[in-house]
């Protein structure tokens, strides 16, 4: 497997704004995911000869840190809050409603690839708890019923 | 009406873009500030208005300042500590969102103050839409000519970039966030040396919070003297306290340093919810010691807090009514810091862990007698041994959970269930 002529060109525009190779990882790592859905292990040998990096330090990075997709995730991605202040107000049930109603474990994907449920930590949006994050969207203020009219509403 | 310097313009109409920005009198004061002032003096100001830093551990900025070598020949670099994450916060989320060129504006006046041409925004990963948000922000005020080369016509240059962290809330943690801007997994930095000395690339650095940067052009407008007499004692301004939890109105409310932390339950956030009676609240983020609802008549400045035995951190206060079970709350808690803790240092890596694993068997039904005594030792064993601080933020909400709710632990253990009729879940 190899970097796309389109990941590349991302990669030396970001080049320009680094004084290192290093300091592009994390923005590169973004972009992979963005193009490929998750990084891909085969592509962490060509990224890391593409920066100038050791390739270890690539697969470290990209499993340090939550966002990075080290598996395939479903077209849509739903990052459920759990933490306290979304807890107060009734996250936990909405957590055991889109488990039952997608029949997956957070962590999980949908059989048919098209959901995965993954249960975050704060997501800064407690003034509107309970929140989750899909799509790069944020759903404030969420019930059972607006849960099911977003799951509804995905393709 | 208390003074409004952060969120003046929350409530117009486009208060995001740089037309309303101008117009209700923004960057004027950078621009003054660029022809007529010299760094020192600017720091000087910042000095004088006892303003401390908001993301949590409340250092005065003037100070943090000064620590910049004065005859440095490498780049100086100033980082925004946008990465947001700590439990029961959400204010500057609220800057990046409604009013991003004040973030801006605070930026161009501290960089000039520091002698730097070059500052990062590390934001959160999470905060897309705002991501987006402060993107378009920096291409309006590089299209004005308010950063880039010559700012404002003068001879400052200054370049912002943002940099989109990747879910980890230990990169909130300054030395942590340099690290991953350079590239690296979040592993905090052993100090000395300070990052004002060696800092991102191993060149003087400065790392301020978003809320912290946004309040340096009032200041540099009105002055330092004003801004500390806005504020009560050492802690100059005003503070976006973020209510959450069970409370009638969440939301983000500015009020002076000082202010009533009862009167901020009550009167702003409207209240307990469902006419319920309040239990207990955690005044400044997840990370610091709770108070008992009979604890809570207390001033909302850095040192009575402090007096009160908790802290002022971020300013999120998360209110519990007594519908909640604490050894589940505090459960949720626990998890987060061992989900976050990076496991460089043994004590936090181990002790989160065996602490996630004790309240997991105490909320099973598995409790032993002696389990709280058991958690006050972890957390005692935490605290104070690691490079950053958040063993500590581990360690504290703990031990005060654990003191101040002992009947709550102890009847959990006995008894195989909450203390509490039917808690919320």
């Amino acid at each position: 497997m190899e970097l796309s002529d389109q990941l590349k060109q991302t990669l030396d525009a970001l080049k320009e704004q680094f004084p290192n190779g290093l300091s592009v990882l994390m923005p590169a790592l973004h972009a992979v995911q963005a193009a490929h859905n998750h990084i891909p292990a085969e592509l962490e040998q060509p990224l890391a000869a593409y920066l100038a990096i050791p390739a270890e330090i690539v697969h470290e990075v990209s499993t340090f840190y939550f966002m990075f997709n080290n598996r395939p995730v479903g077209r849509h991605h739903i990052y459920i809050c759990g933490n306290l202040s979304c807890w107060l107000r009734g996250a936990e049930t909405l957590r055991d409603h889109l488990a039952d109603r997608l029949g997956i474990q957070p962590g999980e994907t949908t059989a048919d690839g098209r959901i995965t449920l993954s249960v975050v930590e704060c997501l800064g949006m407690c003034d509107h708890a309970p929140v989750m994050l899909l799509d790069g969207e944020f759903h404030p203020d969420l019930t059972v019923e607006t849960v099911d009219r977003i799951l509804a509403g995905l393709s | 009406m208390s003074e409004r310097i952060l969120s003046k313009r929350f409530d117009l109409a486009d208060s995001h873009t740089i037309g309303v920005y101008e117009a209700t009198g923004g960057y004027a004061t950078a621009r003054r500030v660029l022809q007529e002032l010299t760094p020192a003096q600017v720091t000087d100001e910042v000095k004088k208005s006892n303003l401390r830093g908001r993301g949590g551990a409340g250092f005065p900025t003037g100070l943090k300042w000064s620590f910049i070598p004065k005859d440095t020949d490498r780049p100086v670099y100033l980082c925004v500590n946008a990465d947001e994450s700590e439990p029961g916060t959400f204010k500057d989320r609220h800057i990046m969102e409604k009013d991003p060129h004040l973030l801006l504006e605070g930026i161009i006046i501290s960089a000039f103050a520091i002698g730097c041409h070059q500052a990062y925004i590390y934001i959160r990963g999470e905060y897309i839409p705002q991501i987006r948000r402060l993107r378009a922000a920096i291409q309006e005020a590089y299209g004005r000519g308010c950063l880039g080369r010559r700012v404002f016509g003068s001879g400052f240059d200054l370049e912002v970039a943002v940099y989109t962290g990747a879910g980890a809330y230990i990169c909130g943690e300054e030395t942590a966030l340099l690290e991953s801007l350079e590239g690296k997994k979040g592993y905090p930095r052993l100090k000395p040396p300070f990052p004002a000395v060696v800092g991102l690339y191993g060149c003087p650095t400065i790392i301020n919070n978003v809320e912290t940067l946004a309040n340096v052009p009032a200041i540099l407008e009105k002055g330092g003297d004003w801004y500390a007499a806005v504020g009560a004692h050492r802690s100059g301004g005003t503070r976006l306290f973020g209510v959450s939890g069970h409370v009638i109105r969440p939301g983000v409310y500015e009020r002076p340093m000082g202010y009533s932390l009862k009167q901020l339950i009550f009167e702003d956030a409207g209240g307990i919810l469902d006419g319920r009676a309040l239990k207990a609240v955690i005044p400044g983020g997840s990370s610091v010691p709770v108070l008992r609802a009979d604890e809570i008549d207390i001033a909302l400045d850095f040192e009575s807090v402090a007096t009160a035995g908790s802290m002022l951190g971020s300013a999120g206060v998360i209110v519990m009514h007594d519908g909640t079970c604490m050894v589940r709350a505090l459960q949720r808690l626990i998890h987060f810091y061992k989900d976050e803790s990076c496991g460089q240092c043994s004590p936090c890596r181990e002790g989160t862990g065996w602490l996630l694993k004790i309240i997991n068997r105490i909320i099973r039904g598995d409790g032993r007698p002696e389990d709280v005594a058991v958690m006050r030792d972890v957390a005692e064993g935490i605290l104070g041994n690691t490079i950053c601080p958040l063993g500590d933020a581990a360690a504290m909400p703990v031990i005060s959970f654990v003191t101040k709710f002992r009947d709550e632990f102890e009847h959990y253990i006995r008894h195989k269930r909450s203390a509490v009729p039917a808690p919320v879940k």
